[in-house]
């Protein structure tokens, strides 16, 4: 599983998930909540939909459960919080390449518009 | 909030001990959100949705993963799994292929529209039991009775057909028009026959089977109206039957005519030869038809107290017929392979259990790791059901091989088809019995794995095996031990029968001897002279082929025709109709006895110059001078029979006329001449028998040549040596004994291999106490003993009670033995013989190996 492209193409729940993780580490509630945000409350994960992505992830290697906990004040007990691995922003940049060589391709036939 | 929880039950445990808190969380929130019955509903439905679809994903990815799992410790323990895949392969196509069989045979609705209503009618008498009726009897039952919706008639028929190719002899049968409509078939093409057809003097027609029409005509549609000469008369194909219909049995079933019975027919009242076929009226049991046949049974004896003397009636279901031996064979063959399934599950479970605990530390650290209990269960019970599953897939394949061989037991007595095939039902059977042997051999190490989920598998390393356990696993192997002595002593019985029958003498030389059938038609052949003129010159020509000694015709074989039964009577001798004065009866030409090497112990044979003008003679067995003159001469002596008085000319050896396995009745042979025109004509003489020294490859053309050249017309059927119709006699034991052999021979090396499993694994697991015990001044011979002591009484205890079920399983089938005691006891020392055998032979590797065991190596190892 060494190859990232053998991933590829990511379904797009954990393509948004490790979008979500790529900057900082969060529980579970905060990737939806970002998710939310970035997609302008069009994309809210529903909790199974995210958990067994999770779950796979965690089997793929793409996520670590993190031991690191944040700031005692920011930090709520009982919440498990969620790192990217190196391999899953590997994963994550294939993806990336592939939606943005498809975006070009699309645009040379007039399917989207022009890079604003 | 608490249907949310349900609704998580959906997840496998470990992901809902691993997440469902903060998916609970999160769902709470978002009910927070909103408010509303129609925006909660909402919720709600999607909801349910999405926990059944990630469910189903989550568990799907969780198979996946065991799967893969599963793919890398079987890969890792090729042998382990080879053996298990094997094993259950053995046991569930043993079983699919006996339940095939045993349910085609025993079960299987037969192939008519609701056949349980259909019945037989049979005469009942004192000495023969169920017996064709006459005509008039026939008539009279049924049309006394108010039982049935509708009956019909048949008798076995064969005619000569002579078409366009060489003249061919056809089994059929004679039916009466209201047989098919009573049966409730229809026929693929054209019509079946009326009333109109069945009457005497009727302008002959025919229905073919399907076999038979594809065979002869290429299932041509226009043999409808085709006119076809059969026994020289001609006869229209008005329609054609069913594939699948074949009836009355499946050897006799090539074309059907009318019975067409005459007011002739109706007055003997003890001519009997027709069966009858009733379907029973909706709503009345069998045991109702039989009351009431007793009871008109009883009115016609009263009615006709001298032909009807001590005639009984009754109706049998269809399935009467199979004989005993044959219901027997195939439960003994049922239970066969039910104690090979459970073996095979013995062994595996063991194997299973080995395995279990050569991996408790493979387990502890997983667990140790953080994999929780349900997944360790899990993840074993996948790994059993995959080798339940694989091992199944291979069963059916040994089951699809298995099925043909297994249909040589199917009885001829049955109006079906000759081999039963693997269908669908039974691939059901077959993926229930793969379920439920991978829950079997499953349950045992997942119980091990979910009771022990501790850490203990970790600190005590792999020496653990403890007593309970190995308790267990040796009870599982005395038990294949029982198993595997029960099949041996049964399948050592039927060999110990096989023999017996096969020394039994026939009474007469079958080496060297060739027989053919020609079947003289009507009316052609109806005067004695002309079938004279036949016989003497077909006998000329084949007597002076060379190497050829002597030959005879005679009217049946013996062991072909078993009946042919006939009354005589003793003059001054008063007879009641209880008394078994039966005979069997022949007319023959002379060179039977030498032909056949009988002894001629007084007297002469039959004589050319016994004609019709001449005194009446009859050749007798000894059983028949024993029987009415003990101790006294007989040459020169009288009796009647087939309506004549004969004098008895000469006494000859009894042969077995009724096989090998059953006494038959006296043997009484009269001379081919001696028998007005167109009297007892099913006893004209039909079958040649040539004893020659020529090859019968080489002796059969020159003998057809002859035949063709006597009479262009007449056809030859049933060419074979008299060797291979004895040696039919103990065909079906003989596949008896091979598929019981082979079972019991699958038992043998399963219990061996168990044997050899649970020795090697307590050996390799007592290693570092054998190297103490070696260190410490043990002998080689007392290691040897030890390991051999374990053996030894692991088969001792398996003997005893296999011994005492093995003799109640010999009670259940004497019927099979052919008189061979069900204790008898060589079989009994042969049984336990081959179990020292076994039991030496599994434990020979596991004794080297621990007489190999190095002390110093076998200490230090242990750490």
């Amino acid at each position: 599983m060494s190859n990232p492209d053998s991933l590829l193409p990511l379904p797009p729940a954990t393509f948004h998930i490790l979008v979500a993780l790529a900057d900082d580490d969060r529980h579970g509630y905060a990737i939806i909540q970002d998710i939310a945000a970035r997609t302008g409350g069009e994309l809210k994960l529903s909790a199974g939909t995210l958990y067994r992505s999770i779950h796979r992830m965690l089997e793929q290697g793409l996520l670590a459960e993190t031991r690191e906990r944040p700031a005692p004040e920011l930090d709520d007990e009982r919440r498990r919080y969620y790192r990217i691995t190196p391999f899953g922003t590997a994963v994550a940049k294939a993806e990336a390449r592939r939606l943005a060589q498809l975006l070009r391709m699309a645009r040379a036939r007039g399917l989207a518009p022009e890079k604003p | 909030m608490r249907l949310y929880r349900i609704l998580l039950r959906l997840y496998p445990s470990s992901f809902r001990a691993e997440y469902g808190e903060e998916m609970g969380a999160i769902f709470a929130r978002r009910r927070r959100d909103v408010s509303g019955p129609l925006a909660i509903a909402a919720l709600w439905t999607e909801t349910a949705a999405e926990v059944i679809g990630n469910a189903a994903v989550v568990h799907w990815d969780i198979l996946r993963q065991d799967l893969r799992y599963t793919a890398r410790t079987l890969s890792r323990a090729r042998g382990f799994a080879l053996t298990a895949i094997a094993i259950v392969a053995l046991g569930v196509g043993a079983n699919t292929a006996a339940f095939s069989v045993t349910d085609f045979v025993l079960f299987r609705p037969l192939p008519f529209p609701e056949p349980d209503r259909l019945v037989k009618l049979w005469q009942l008498t004192p000495n023969y039991g169920n017996q064709q009726l006459s005509p008039a009897n026939y008539r009279d039952l049924t049309r006394l009775s108010t039982s049935f919706e509708r009956v019909g008639a048949y008798t076995n028929s064969s005619m000569n057909l002579i078409g366009d190719g060489e003249p061919e002899r056809l089994q059929g049968a004679a039916v009466s028009f209201d047989l098919f409509p009573t049966l409730g078939v229809q026929p693929v093409i054209g019509r079946l026959f009326t009333a109109a057809d069945d009457r005497e003097g009727a302008p002959g027609t025919v229905l073919l089977s399907y076999r038979f029409w594809q065979a002869a005509y290429a299932g041509d549609e226009s043999i409808l109206g085709r006119r076809l000469t059969l026994d020289d008369e001609p006869f229209v194909v008005v329609g054609v039957m069913p594939r699948d219909f074949q009836f009355p049995t499946r050897t006799s079933s090539e074309f059907w005519r009318p019975l067409r019975l005459g007011d002739g027919n109706y007055e003997d009242r003890t001519d009997t030869f027709l069966y009858g076929m009733g379907r029973l009226k909706p709503g009345v049991a069998l045991e109702q038809a039989r009351a009431e046949m007793q009871v008109i049974a009883a009115q016609l004896e009263r009615q006709y107290p001298k032909d009807n003397d001590h005639i009984g009636a009754t109706v049998t279901d269809l399935r009467a017929e199979l004989s005993r031996q044959s219901r027997m064979l195939l439960f003994a063959l049922s239970g066969a392979a039910s104690c090979v399934l459970l073996i095979a599950c013995a062994n595996l479970a063991n194997l299973l259990l080995a395995r279990a605990l050569g991996r408790r530390q493979e387990l502890a650290v997983r667990t140790a790791m953080g994999a929780g209990r349900e997944r360790l269960v899990r993840q074993l019970a996948t790994e059993s059901l995959t080798l339940a599953i694989l091992g199944g897939l291979l069963g059916v394949g040994v089951a699809v091989v298995a099925v043909p061989l297994l249909g040589q037991l199917v009885p001829q007595a049955l109006p079906m088809a000759e081999m039963p095939s693997v269908d669908l039902r039974v691939l059901g059977i077959a993926a229930l019995l793969t379920a439920l042997t991978g829950i079997a051999f499953g349950m045992v190490p997942v119980m091990r794995a979910g009771g022990e989920g501790s850490l203990g598998g970790l600190r005590e390393g792999a020496r653990a095996g403890g007593g309970r356990k190995e308790r267990l696993r040796s009870a599982l192997v005395v038990f294949e031990v029982v198993a595997s002595v029960v099949l041996l002593v049964a399948s050592g019985l039927l060999i110990r029968a096989l023999w017996k029958v096969q020394a039994t003498d026939p009474g007469f030389r079958a080496e060297g001897v060739v027989s053919l059938r020609t079947a003289l038609p009507l009316p052609k052949y109806e005067s004695t002279a002309k079938r004279a003129e036949f016989y003497t010159r077909v006998l000329t020509d084949v007597r002076a082929l060379p190497g050829v000694t002597s030959a005879a015709y005679i009217s049946f074989l013996p062991m072909v025709m078993r009946g042919g039964i006939w009354p005589v009577t003793i003059p001054g001798r008063a007879q009641k109709a209880t008394d078994d004065d039966n005979v069997s009866l022949r007319f023959l030409t002379p060179g039977f006895f030498a032909t056949l090497g009988i002894p001629v112990h007084a007297g002469r044979d039959i004589r050319d110059s016994d004609t019709a003008d001449a005194e009446f003679v009859a050749v007798v067995s000894e059983s028949l001078a024993r029987r009415y003159w003990p101790g006294q001469s007989v040459l020169g002596r009288h009796f009647s029979v087939a309506f004549h008085d004969r004098a008895i000319v000469g006494v000859v050896g009894d042969i077995r006329v009724r096989g090998l396995e059953r006494e038959s009745e006296p043997q009484v042979y009269l001379s081919y001449k001696q028998v007005p025109d167109g009297s007892i004509i099913n006893y004209t003489p039909k079958d040649l028998v040539v004893k020659s020294s020529t090859p019968p490859e080489h002796l059969v053309p020159a003998i057809r040549g002859i035949i063709r050249r006597t009479d262009v017309q007449q056809p030859i059927s049933d060419v074979r040596t008299l060797n291979a119709v004895v040696e039919m006699e103990t065909a079906s034991r003989t596949v008896q004994v091979r598929i019981l052999g082979a079972f019991a021979a699958i038992a043998f090396l399963l219990a061996a291999v168990g044997i050899h499993g649970l020795l090697s694994f307590s050996v390799s697991q007592r290693t570092a106490e054998i190297g103490v015990r070696i260190a410490l001044g043990a002998q080689r011979g007392n290691i040897l003993a030890m390991v051999l002591r374990q053996g030894a009484w692991l088969a001792a205890a398996g003997v005893v009670p296999g011994v005492v079920l093995a003799y109640a399983a010999g009670r259940m089938m004497e019927s099979l033995l052919a008189g061979v005691q069900p204790g008898d006891a060589a079989t009994y020392l042969a049984a336990a013989g081959l179990c020292l055998v076994m039991t030496i032979g599994g434990s020979l590797v596991p004794t080297v190996r621990a007489l190999r065991i190095d002390p110093v190596r076998a200490i230090r190892g242990s750490d």
